[in-house]
């Protein structure tokens, strides 16, 4: 007795104490587990609680019908390991080559068993600390002024258990289905539950609610042998290749789409579900009628008192009866856990799925508590990839950048190069970043300009939204103005219902760049960080304010932005013109001449020749830029003065003649983006 | 010249505003038509108007009637109005009876008759306003026919106000027209004189004047107090037009004199803004009344043609030659003020005449080529590629470059590679940068140049492709070029990106910096150049340490330095045990350095003491500097570092042993360096001939010994050809460069290095398109004038949708886009290189 005494009163002393961690994140998703490999990384005090005994367990259900959505790519024709992961939609970001998904699966739609298998092989071979089985089922402050936030938090598991954080990382996603609640809504099928069994639906006429993915990916399973499927949802559908967002309705589920539009029985529909009713007759079949008829009669006499629309309006759309509604309308955020004092409230409109954020992905109720994965999704929801992993990777990178410095007095990393190499370094980012091709408009770089524009800082993949903040979220100074790298869409190119196939829909000239409507990077200057006023005030469907200059690289069909003369020289001289300088390279004979003939040099020499690293260049080469006429050959002249010049000048105007005259556009030289 | 043009344009129209700005009824047609009731109520008093009558056209007035109302325009900026009265059938009035009238055209003033023009006078435009000027301005424009009129006139001026007088071959031309204009506008400042008399301009002291043309003078007869003698005149060397007269007359009233005490770079007259040069007398307090007696006689001497400006050096500190009194500023922007010292004062007028007749020829050729430069506009040079680098690289892009002997590395391969040899060399560089794939090719020859040397691999890394081997190998710069030792350290290049100091830099870096040398035999055979063999082709001063056991800090430092120094320079190390031989041979006692240059034999011995590494690298550094070196392209950086001027002898050729002999005796009688002594072979060194051309504009005689302050002023000098280059002829000529007695041939351009072309203004085309965009409302700075949209004349809707549309209409049929414009983009590539041959 004694001893279970003794073990009783241990158990509760232990229960009382708190296990304190710097970092809790809840959840081991994908999110979760790519914030716990950065903590690993840094060597911070962290956990992660995982209620399930694997991590993502939310892979292990859905999708239903076990095809994920994510592109898997496994060749590119390029071996530059930062660019695959533009076309890799599944991987983590770690440094281990063996975590990546093309690994696991060659199918371009893999498998989601797949991916719960990679999640489990991500957490264990990078030894990162989940703490499985454990359910948090109450999250709570505890003031203290040591605190780093002023509180700490309180977790409680379901043996409550409770444990301590300084931080609290919720990687919870959006994993309550959202139902709808009407008359009849208890003969709904969830998308949960129903049968993915074909057979099960042989012969049978379907109502699925919803129109999102998996209520495609739901029609698309069926679609051979049912009698027919309509689809009822409150908006239009929404094409992923029009609105450019990938969480629309992508290309692979869309097999209804075409026997609507064919007539082969199928059919969408438009209406809001909660004027609906579902009545069921005596043969088990469910009938479509309005709340309307219910609300008016006053007992319930059976279905034949019922008043369906087709009594009043005999060609009703949905007057057939069908044998199975299935619900299929997406997942929500799980408030339940949060106490009061949390304030985590539900987004606005149609973002109310979500938790209310920052853009720094800082809870607007909580300071120290940050949402990551799909329910921070509400910062770009509709417009980039910030719900999805190919884009929640890079997001989550940029809060434990934040918290680094935050908390540990890490600064944002960054490089510090000299000005020469400023068109360089934006060049190699836009041709290869993923982070800023996947979170377009939403991370962006940023180059910090020093004192008289001789040297800059490249800081990577920064949340744009807190522009504002930088100096004080990065712990980097940007006294001297800054350039943002970000890319972008056309604007007004992306929607449900436009027509992103128009002729001429592609820009080639970059002086016309501007008007590209293909994701393209788009570099602004600001002669001062912009304040918070300022990002505030700016243009709706601006991701930045007005710039005191701006550049675009102009489109390019095959994302390489790397052409000298369309990409590179406008780019050059778009920063020559902010930053008020001479930004051409020059063979060591130029600078030699320029050393003994003017006071001040140009950066290139400056910082190459003077310092004894001049460009020499082959023969080849400086015969070339003669021939071009960007460089003297002094030896040719000799006494007789100017004459390899005039030369020079005869040889060109016969071809001179050719290009000023207008040519028209080629008619067979048609847009091959056509075809 | 364009900022000059503005100011000139500006002011006239100005003036024409100022014109045109007398109220005139306003009519939307110029030419009225009224009938002679309707004509006759209209006149106010004090309006001129013209009229002319007529019962129906009549096929002869025909012509007539089209240039009066083409003239309407250019009446009405003088608030005359042209009337076209229509007489009935039955009218037999004054104006419309008789048939005489209608052939005749009338000036009235109010309601009376000023003038009546036979139709045959108005033949264009030109003689219909300048005969209606003449007319209405009989007061302020004196028509004179002999001398003695004109005399009267201009005695009753002096001590009032000046006059205008101007031959005009006949009336009713443009230069009667010009007259007239002027005298319309100027005619209460100053009195006009009108003459066609040509023996009149021969009387007034023209010995041979081209009665031909018309000509205008200003005589300054307001300071003219002597009645006996006549107002002193300045010609107008241009054609008399409007804007030619208005210049000259502008010119005519400003200070004769400027008085100056503010920088001079800083001073604008209305010379300089009317693109004239300003000539600046500097003077000092004890020669002031002289001073400024010769700046008003050389001022009276360039009227019209600059400006001269009084400058009181004890005001204003100028840092030029005392010697200096004259200087010279042009009205290009940009050009620095030239002074000089001059003799008298015809020099100074020949200075700003020859300049201005150079400018003149200058300035016609330079129009004709505005004119191409415009078409050029039209095409963008924007999109030409300027960059010499980027260009060569993208000329040069169809070779297949010889790359067999370089091993290509990947992420997989790199760190096996290297274990493998015993240096692997490794070049980083991006497939899509000029720079990289420039030094690509040097490494291709340097490849070449090693073929077959054992111990050495020449490997590159696409960072292009694998960015992540190059992150981790701490490459943020493309090219980078990195010798890793197996095992070991890795080395950065840090040298030129040249062929043979490249190779060289591979070569020297095979042995260990410093080597250390067991035998005095081995430290003998170093100096000589001997040891290690495989050296013995590539080094050129070879630096030996000398210690004693003892010294062994001495000797950590100045290993540390040969591992700083290695790849650069040849560095051997000697530990003296035995007898202390090579000290007592070269007269050191250790700790010293031996250097020993290459060709020269001679070993200068140098004592160490408590040096750092740093500074024992500098001074090994310091100490490769050769006493008169030949400058080179790729040797001048180490020169420059001495931040001292530089005294350089061109030389097309070898310099002449006498020339050698004695420079070398100058440099080294210097021991402090107080400046660098050099050559430079044009033969080898040909841009040199560039270096000459800026300071001399044109070639001159070779070998020329010429001084430059690199570093501080830039100014050059060049040493006077007649005297010979000797050791105490130039050391006398530095003794007066030092106190100021020289002049310099020129100066070095401060002009700092400005974007070479304007960017695409996407902001501003952004807004253009889509002026609903919000864009500048949220513009806080006033640094950023936020452009606002253009004004739609209408003012409606169905106006501001016109933007978009035409953007649309833009985007199909603008050639270029897509691969439609691909056949016309390519033609369009041939225009490179047409332009951009200036840096």
């Amino acid at each position: 007795l004694g001893l279970a005494l003794y073990a009783g009163s241990l158990c509760a002393a232990s229960r009382a104490a708190f296990l304190y961690h710097d970092y809790c994140v809840i959840g081991a998703g994908p999110s979760g587990l790519q914030v716990a490999y950065f903590l690993q990384q840094a060597s911070r005090d962290y956990v992660v609680f995982e209620r399930s005994h694997a991590p993502g367990s939310f892979f292990a259900l859905y999708p239903r019908h076990r095809k994920l959505i994510s592109i898997n790519k496994q060749y590119t024709g390029k071996s530059n390991s930062e660019f695959n992961l533009r076309h890799d939609w599944n991987s983590l970001l770690s440094h281990d080559g063996r975590l990546l998904f093309r690994r696991y699966s060659r199918d371009f739609f893999p498998k989601a068993d797949v991916m719960v298998r990679y999640l489990e092989d991500f957490a264990s071979l990078l030894k990162l600390r989940v703490q499985y089985n454990t359910a948090i089922v109450h999250v709570t402050l505890e003031r203290d002024e040591q605190a780093w936030n002023g509180h700490y938090f309180i977790l409680t598991d379901q043996d409550r258990q409770n444990y301590k954080c300084s931080s609290l990382l919720v990687a919870t996603g959006t994993w309550v289905p959202n139902v709808v609640n009407f008359p009849g809504s208890e003969y709904v099928e969830g998308y949960e539950t129903v049968s993915i069994n074909p057979e099960d639906f042989s012969g049978q006429a379907v109502l699925i609610l919803g129109r999102g993915n998996s209520a495609f990916e739901t029609a698309e399973n069926i679609l051979g042998v049912t009698n027919f499927i309509h689809m009822v949802s409150r908006s239009r559908v929404r094409l992923s290749w029009a609105t450019h967002y990938v969480g629309d309705l992508r290309a692979i589920n869309n097999g209804l789409l075409d026997t609507y539009q064919l007539k082969s029985l199928d059919g969408l529909l438009e209406g809001d579900l909660e004027d609906l009713a579902i009545v069921k007759d005596k043969k088990g079949k469910l009938h479509i009628t309005l709340r309307f008829y219910l609300e008016n009669r006053n007992t319930s006499t059976g279905i034949d008192s019922i008043t369906l629309p087709q009594d009043e309006l005999d060609n009703f759309a949905t007057r057939a009866p069908y044998d199975r509604v299935i619900r299929c309308l997406g997942w929500k955020f799980d408030f339940s856990i949060y106490n009061r004092s949390l304030r985590m409230m539900p987004g606005k409109e149609n973002k109310k799925k979500y938790p209310q954020i920052k853009p720094s992905y800082e809870s607007r109720g909580t300071r120290g508590l940050f949402v990551l994965g799909t329910a921070s999704h509400s910062v770009d929801f509709r417009k980039s990839a910030g719900g999805f992993i190919h884009g929640f990777r890079y997001t989550t990178r940029a809060v434990h950048r934040l918290l680094e410095n935050r908390h540990h007095g890490v600064p944002w990393p960054s490089t510090v190069y000299p000005i020469t190499q400023l068109t360089n370094s934006i060049i190699k980012r836009v041709n290869e970043a993923s982070g800023l091709y996947q979170m377009f408009s939403v991370l962006a770089d940023i180059i910090l300009l020093r004192e008289n524009a001789t040297s800059f800082e490249y800081l990577e993949e920064y949340p744009v939204g807190v522009l504002a903040e930088l100096e004080m979220q990065t712990g980097r100074k940007a006294p001297n103005g800054l350039f943002v790298v970000i890319m972008e869409y056309g604007r007004n190119f992306s929607g449900a219902d436009k027509d992103v196939f128009y002729y001429n829909r592609a820009v080639g000239e970059a002086q016309h760049a501007w008007q590209s409507n293909f994701l393209h990077p788009v570099i602004y200057y600001y002669k001062h960080l912009p304040t918070e006023r300022e990002m505030r005030l700016r243009p709706p469907e601006w991701s930045l304010p007005r710039p005191d200059a701006v550049h675009h690289i102009v489109e390019d069909f095959l994302t390489d932005w790397t052409a000298p003369n369309a990409h590179i020289l406008p780019l050059r001289r778009f920063l020559e013109n902010c930053l008020s300088t001479d930004l051409r390279n020059f063979f060591a004979e130029s600078c030699f001449l320029f050393a003994f003939t003017r006071q001040k040099l140009p950066p290139f020499c400056r910082q190459g020749y003077v310092r004894m690293q001049g460009l020499v260049g082959s023969e080849g080469l400086r015969r070339h830029a003669v021939e071009a006429g960007l460089l003297e050959d002094y030896a040719l002249t000799d006494s007789s003065g100017d004459r390899a010049p005039d030369t020079h000048k005869e040889s060109q105007d016969p071809l001179l003649g050719d290009h000023v005259m207008p040519v028209r556009p080629l008619q067979h030289l048609v847009n091959a983006k056509d075809e | 010249m364009s900022a000059q043009m503005d100011t000139w344009v500006s002011s006239f129209s100005f003036l024409l505003f100022c014109a045109s700005s007398i109220p005139t009824r306003g009519s939307a047609r110029l030419l009225q038509e009224l009938s002679p009731q309707e004509y006759f109520s209209s006149l106010e008093a004090g309006r001129a108007s013209l009229a002319y009558f007529s019962h129906n056209v009549s096929p002869g007035a025909q012509p007539f009637l089209e240039q009066i109302e083409n003239s309407a325009e250019a009446l009405q900026d003088y608030g005359i109005s042209v009337v076209k009265v229509n007489c009935p059938k039955e009218d037999v009035s004054r104006y419309c009876g008789k048939e005489n009238a209608l052939r005749k055209a009338y000036l009235f003033r109010g309601n009376m008759l000023i003038r009546e023009f036979p139709t045959d006078a108005l033949f264009d435009i030109n003689s219909i306003v300048a005969n209606v000027l003449f007319a209405l301005l009989f007061n302020e424009v004196k028509y004179v026919e002999t001398l003695a009129d004109l005399q009267n006139i201009e005695n009753a001026l002096k001590g009032r106000s000046n006059m205008v007088f101007a031959y005009v071959p006949a009336t009713g031309t443009a230069e009667h027209r010009a007259v007239m204009e002027a005298a319309f506008v100027y005619g209460t400042v100053h009195q006009f004189v009108l003459t066609t008399e040509a023996t009149l301009l021969k009387d007034t002291g023209n010995a041979e004047p081209d009665v031909s043309s018309a000509r205008l003078f200003f005589c300054h007869c307001q300071r003219a107090t002597d009645l006996a003698q006549p107002c002193g005149r300045t010609a107008m060397g241009q054609a008399l037009t409007m804007l030619n007269i208005h210049r000259h007359l502008k010119l005519m009233g400003a200070p004769l004199v400027t008085e100056v005490a503010e920088d001079p770079e800083k001073v604008s007259t209305v010379h300089l803004q009317l693109g004239l040069p300003l000539v600046f007398i500097l003077s000092q307090k004890e020669t002031y009344e002289a001073d400024r007696r010769t700046a008003e006689f050389v001022a009276w001497q360039l009227l019209g043609k600059a400006g001269v400006a009084l400058l009181s050096r004890d005001l204003v500190d100028l840092n030029v030659l005392l010697r200096s009194n004259v200087a010279l500023k042009t009205p290009d922007e940009g050009v620095p003020i030239k002074y000089l010292v001059l003799e008298d004062t015809d020099e100074v007028i020949t200075l700003v005449e020859d300049k201005s007749k150079v400018e003149q020829i200058q300035e016609a050729e330079e129009e004709e080529e505005e004119e191409e430069e415009e078409d050029e506009k039209e095409n963008n040079n924007q999109d030409i590629q300027d960059d010499q680098v980027v260009e060569a690289v993208s000329r040069d892009k169809k070779r297949e470059l010889p790359l067999e002997q370089i091993l290509v590395l990947t992420e997989e391969t790199f760190h096996s590679a290297l274990a493998e040899t015993a240096r692997t060399v490794v070049l980083f560089y991006a497939s899509w940068e000029a720079v990289s794939l420039a030094v690509l090719r040097s490494y291709a020859e340097v490849a070449d140049h090693l073929k077959g040397t054992r111990g050495v691999l020449l490997s590159r890394v696409n960072c292009w492709d694998w960015p992540g081997v190059c992150t981790k190998e701490n490459v943020t710069q493309f090219p980078t070029i990195k010798i890793y030792e197996k095992g070991e350290r890795s080395v950065m290049y840090d040298g030129m990106w040249g062929t043979e100091e490249l190779t060289r830099f591979i070569m020297l870096s095979r042995v260990s910096c410093p080597l250390k040398l067991a035998t005095i035999e081995e430290a003998e055979g170093y100096l000589r150049g001997e040891f290690p063999s495989e050296l013995s082709s590539y080094q050129h001063t070879s630096v030996l340490g000398v210690f004693s056991t003892a010294t062994s800090e001495a000797r950590e430092a100045f290993e540390e330095a040969g591992n700083i120094l290695s790849g650069h320079v040849t560095m051997g190390m000697y530990s003296e045990d035995d007898g202390l031989a090579l000290s007592r041979k070269y007269a050191v006692s250790p700790p010293a350095l031996l250097l020993a240059r290459s060709g020269g034999g001679s070993v200068e011995g140098i004592a160490l003491s408590e040096e750092s590494t740093q500074d024992m690298v500098r001074m090994i550094r310091y100490e490769l500097l050769d006493i008169f070196p030949e400058i080179t392209v790729l040797n001048l950086p180490r020169y420059l570092q001495l931040q001292k001027p530089f005294l350089i002898l061109f030389s097309d050729g070898d310099v002449g042993q006498m020339e050698s002999k004695e420079m070398l005796k100058l440099a080294k009688g210097r021991p402090q360096r107080a400046f660098v002594a050099c050559w430079l072979n044009l033969k080898k060194t040909p841009v040199g001939r560039g270096v000459l051309k800026t300071y001399f504009a044109t070639l001159p005689s070779l070998p020329l010994l010429v001084w430059v302050n690199l570093h501080a002023g830039g100014q050059v000098f060049k040493f006077p050809s007649e005297q010979a280059i000797t050791e105490l002829n130039v050391l006398s000529w530095l003794e007066k460069l030092k106190a100021g007695l020289e002049i310099p041939s020129s100066t070095l351009s401060e002009e700092d290095w400005k974007p070479p072309l304007p960017a695409y203004d996407f902001l501003q085309m952004m807004e253009m398109a889509v002026p609903e965009l919000p864009l500048h409302t949220s513009g806080r700075r006033g640094d950023t004038p936020a452009r606002s949209p253009p004004e739609s004349p209408g003012g409606d809707t169905s106006t501001r949708e016109e933007p978009s549309q035409e953007t649309k209409v833009e985007k199909v049929t603008s050639p270029g886009r897509d691969l439609r414009g691909t056949a016309l983009r390519l033609a369009a590539r041939e225009k490179q290189g047409k332009r951009h041959s200036e840096l």
